[in-house]
């Protein structure tokens, strides 16, 4: 897995670009390496596939999870706890998974003060396969519209491009460089390159990162 | 065709309904449709198309009749308790015949209920969405791709029949993404709707839109031409797909996202010996009950899955005419059935074919 150097990760992006699925790949392998870790779900504007859904898996490898006050309830109300800022503040390892666009990273503003001291790194999910980001351009002003809404400095980009069940290496090859235009555009590193475990990378590239996949729906 | 895209159910209404040539939405928001909204909100000004949030349900839906009444492709979209607020103004729709694309994304009822995915509309999309005698064409999509295929069928028929279509969605359908081929746009035949109150340019004589008569006898005879022309869609518009139900004992009847744990509970049973198979209605009006009457003979059981306390259970047992048992299984409130529970209820009515 790739190494988290820093204790804040911030996982942030347009909606539907696997955010969540990252998130939890990362906090599972970070607990596998024996890091203490909590996993931090702050997406207020959309109740449905979210990392608090996944609390008894997370569970059993130990890792704590902090969601909405209402999360996994049929209240729509947009409320975080106040563990959320003292877990940023101090202690084990804390992944945050943002919420889709500018309109979820909004909460995260909330944090800005806790976060600039605590120096995250902040990866920005792509996914070229999302109909409204199939341009490096259009990724970036999504990535743009986050940081000002945010408060927020992106410090990497992962290039999570997929067509779900269907991703074939091909597609994840066609995706190479787009991610690599928005991170340069960006001016910022590509961290890593996430690849379901299901699918077989048939030539050498760098910064692979095998992920399983846990977001799907009930009956898949 | 274009390439792949990942869309989320609800973004791919959206945009197959302006690749439709939909130019007018109106709407209120509400979980769990929002993105479809949201996503009309961006899009329609980039394609010189009218994106209005209303004050309310109610409102909303009298401007989607005054758009269609003027003779444009027209859609709203809502979750549950913002169609029984519109339900007054469907009836007028209906009452008018004037076409228009309502989407319901259903959520868990009854009242505010709540906001995980839902089939708890059934009865009130296909035999008592408002006052008055009428229907209106309900697709049930149970992909993301027949989200868009579906939204395009459903604006066509509704203009061809001159009356409102619904989407019969849910908030799981609504919410999750799978890959879509978008179709290419097209601009729809407006001009033809010789009926519009569009502007009459000294031409012709006025068109009324109107849904109020004065003499009951006129009432029931154009209410009866109407019910004469549901009979011809009856007719011509039943939509189903079958799977593997040639040599099944046990049919499954399933729509929309519970159509898709039933198809997993079907591959199950098959694997384990058991002759099973799934009809899964695609209208719900017309209901496919031509498809359903063909296996009446052939198989021994029927098993109705909803995720409702059996509302299409009614329609089934109407097509099957007393012929064959017909049992249910379904969860409510916003519970999904997973997969083993209905593969346990084949196994349980396997136990009992002979």
């Amino acid at each position: 897995m790739p190494v988290l150097e820093k204790r804040v990760t911030v996982i942030c992006g347009h909606y539907g670009t696997g955010k969540t699925n990252l998130s939890l790949n990362l906090a599972i392998d970070s607990a596998k390496s024996g890091d203490k870790v909590t996993l931090i779900d702050m997406d207020i504007v959309n109740p449905y596939f979210r990392s608090a859904d996944y609390d008894k898996l997370l569970s059993e490898y130990g890792i704590r999870v902090i969601g909405p006050n209402f999360a996994n309830s049929n209240l729509d109300t947009p409320s975080l706890p106040p563990a959320i800022g003292v877990a940023i503040e101090e202690g084990e390892k804390v992944i945050i998974d943002v919420g889709g666009d500018d309109a979820g990273a909004t909460a995260l503003a909330v944090y800005s003060r806790h976060l600039s001291e605590a120096d995250p790194e902040v990866l920005c999910v792509v996914n070229m396969y999302r109909s409204l980001t199939r341009t490096a351009e259009d990724a970036l002003s999504v990535m743009k519209e986050i940081e000002q809404m945010a408060r927020i400095k992106v410090t990497g980009i992962v290039n999570n491009s997929h067509l779900k069940q269907r991703t074939t290496w091909e597609h994840i090859s066609e995706s190479l460089s787009f991610a690599e235009d928005v991170a340069r555009m960006a001016d910022v590193p590509l961290k890593f390159i996430t690849v379901p475990k299901s699918v077989n990378p048939l030539n050498k590239i760098d910064k692979i990162y095998p992920v399983d996949v846990y977001v799907k729906a009930p009956w898949e | 065709m274009g390439e792949r895209v990942l869309m989320k159910g609800n973004e791919a209404i959206a945009e197959a309904a302006i690749a439709a040539g939909c130019r007018h939405f109106f709407g209120y928001p509400i979980t769990p449709q929002t993105e479809v909204a949201a996503y009309m909100s961006k899009r329609m000004p980039k394609v010189d198309g009218v994106y209005l949030q209303a004050e309310s349900e109610v409102a909303s839906i009298n401007m989607v009749l005054g758009a269609g009444a003027a003779g444009v492709r027209v859609m709203t979209s809502t979750s549950s308790p913002g169609v029984s607020l519109m339900a007054e103004g469907i009836s007028y729709i209906a009452g008018s015949d004037v076409p228009a694309l309502i989407i319901n994304v259903q959520r868990g009822g009854p009242g505010l209920g709540g906001i995980q995915p839902s089939q708890a509309d059934y009865f009130q999309a296909t035999k008592s969405t408002g006052h008055g005698d009428f229907h209106m064409l309900v697709f049930a999509p149970s992909t993301v791709q027949e989200m868009v295929d579906f939204v395009s069928i459903a604006f066509d028929l509704g203009d061809k029949y001159r009356m409102p279509a619904m989407i019969l969605s849910d908030g799981m359908l609504g919410q999750m993404m799978e890959p879509v081929e978008l179709p290419e746009a097209r601009n729809p035949d407006n001009d033809s709707k010789d009926w519009a109150a569009c502007g009459h340019k000294g031409k012709r004589e006025h068109n009324v839109i109107n849904s109020l008569y004065i003499q009951p006898q006129t009432l029931e005879d154009l209410v009866r031409a109407r019910y004469e022309k549901y009979e011809k869609i009856k007719e011509e518009e039943q939509r189903a797909e079958e799977y593997l139900t040639e040599d099944a004992e046990i049919i499954v009847v399933a729509y929309g996202a519970s159509s898709r744990v039933s198809r997993s509970a079907v591959d199950k049973a098959r694997k384990e010996g058991i002759k099973v198979g799934l009809i899964r209605p695609i209208t719900l009006w017309p209901f496919p009950e031509k498809t359903i009457a063909k296996y009446v003979d052939s198989a021994k059981k029927f098993l109705t899955v909803e995720m409702s306390m059996g509302q299409m259970v009614d329609d089934v047992r109407l097509a099957v005419n007393g012929k064959k048992p017909v049992e249910f299984y379904g969860r409510t409130g916003g519970m999904i059935p997973a997969p083993n529970e209905v593969y346990n209820k084949i196994v349980e009515m396997k136990g009992g074919v002979q």
